[in-house]
């Protein structure tokens, strides 16, 4: 388990805007996990995914590493920023834009 | 006592003074985590004086920590909406 959460730290860590989901944002395979896709991609920042449901060993670790016991979970720049839920409430209020804006991550205007 | 019952007693630690539970296992009839009998997928809505002052994500962590035993036992998925008391 200790390599598992190596690889989540350094990739939570070395990219801005890592995503963990059920499936690709090609193809979602979960509607929690659509949704947060279609976010980013609606906000137009660049994200990496990756899919849970390839590795088991990486769908329990993400859990354990940010205690938090579902999918999909959102990091920017390192920090966990949440699941869906958090994710649409942050993007309906404008928070979510002002977060990727402060990191100096590119996102088109939304709107 | 089903799922739902379940939730609300190990979520009065939050005295939530608003705590809506809705069981959406059938809306995902035949997705992933869903099973024989339901009880998988929840939506919940509490607002509790105890999170008053917290981030969005430690109100839902809260919950969570709260519900764990739930999601040891087959609860899939939860939406949550928590806030504290004044929002």
């Amino acid at each position: 388990m200790a390599d598992i959460n190596a690889f989540i730290d350094n990739e939570v860590k070395s990219n801005d805007v890592v995503l963990f989901m059920k499936g690709t944002p090609q193809f979602p395979m979960c509607g929690f996990s659509g949704q947060v896709v279609q976010i980013l991609d609606y906000v137009g920042a660049p994200y990496k995914a990756h899919n849970v449901l390839e590795n088991a060993d990486l769908r329990q670790g993400i859990k354990d590493y940010a205690n938090w016991p579902t999918i999909p979970q959102l990091y920017i720049k390192g920090e966990f920023v949440g699941g869906c839920d958090i994710v649409r409430e942050m993007f309906q209020s404008g928070e979510l834009q002002q977060t990727l804006a402060d990191n100096g991550i590119a996102a088109k205007k939304a709107g | 006592m089903n799922r739902e019952n379940r939730i609300r007693a190990l979520l009065a630690p939050l005295a939530p003074v608003e705590l809506d539970i809705l069981d959406e296992s059938e809306k995902h009839h035949g997705h992933g985590g869903w099973r024989e009998g339901g009880e998988t997928h929840y939506r919940l809505r509490i607002r509790a004086a105890t999170l008053d002052g917290l981030s969005r994500v430690e109100c839902h962590r809260r919950v969570n920590a709260l519900l764990a035993p739930e999601f040891a036992s087959g609860l899939h998925a939860l939406a949550i909406d928590a806030k504290g008391s004044a929002a």
